[in-house]
């Protein structure tokens, strides 16, 4: 009876890794930056840690539990490397595509006049010599 | 007895971390900002592969293989948050910005 209890729910965690594991490959396809998909593989490493442990209960073999530490080591040992290249690539985020779109497509007119809010309170010359007339 | 009992516990874990899992992977995916994804994947991920490899080491109601399970949960949890630090701290330097709903950045001076 709690066998059975056991079977159905090794295989109903298996389908439930296998959604997470969809859910987090799309985030890899799609990742705006190169740290998104970063962070998403070092969740895909964990993710496969628990396959390899449900696989261990099914079949038997507890020697999978060195493989699943083994595995973890190599995940984290490459965060660390990725993090690091990210670290030296040293390339600012760029703007989204939206912004930066409005802002090329805005007249020349609008873009370069500031607002009467941005233009109070100044001190530069302009201002200086608006006050001595 | 103790052998149902086993099995009870190990379904209750393997149950739990593959929820643990499901929901960091919902997390990466609906939340909006580098930093707060991988608030989600590096916390709830590691404690559902943890619990996962917890569940082996219950299963097998052996010593030895329960303190391998243990040795490589406390692994689990010494590494990911200082592969998260260290990713984080990249980011932020490098100048990924974070979303629009944030209110503060105290990194950012």
């Amino acid at each position: 009876m709690t066998g059975l209890i056991l079977s159905w729910s090794v295989w109903a965690a298996l389908v439930v890794l296998a959604m997470a594991f969809l859910l987090t490959v799309w985030r890899v396809v799609k990742g705006p930056t190169l740290a998104d998909r970063v962070v998403a593989l070092d969740m895909l490493t964990g993710i496969v840690i628990g396959f390899i442990a449900l696989i261990a209960i099914r079949t038997g073999f507890t020697l999978y539990i060195d493989i699943a530490i083994s595995l973890g080591l190599v995940g984290f040992l490459a965060t660390v490397a990725f993090a690091r290249f990210i670290l030296s690539r040293g390339r600012p985020a760029r703007p989204k595509p939206a912004e930066l779109a409005e802002a090329l497509l805005a007249p020349a007119a609008t873009r370069k006049k500031k607002t009467d809010t941005k233009r109070k309170g100044g001190t530069g010359p302009a201002v200086r010599r608006k006050g001595g007339k | 007895m103790i052998a149902g009992l086993l099995d009870l516990l190990t379904a209750l874990l393997v149950l739990s971390g593959a929820a643990f899992a499901l929901v960091a992977a919902i997390g990466l995916v609906r939340l909006p900002d580098l930093y707060t994804r991988m608030h989600a994947a590096s916390k709830a991920g590691t404690v559902g592969s943890g619990l996962l490899l917890l569940a082996v080491g219950v299963h097998s109601a052996e010593l030895p293989v329960l303190a391998r399970a243990l040795a490589g949960f406390f692994f689990f949890v010494l590494t990911a948050p200082v592969s998260a630090h260290l990713l984080a701290m990249a980011a932020h330097k490098v100048g990924y910005r974070l979303c629009e709903q944030s209110i503060r950045d105290d990194m950012n001076d």
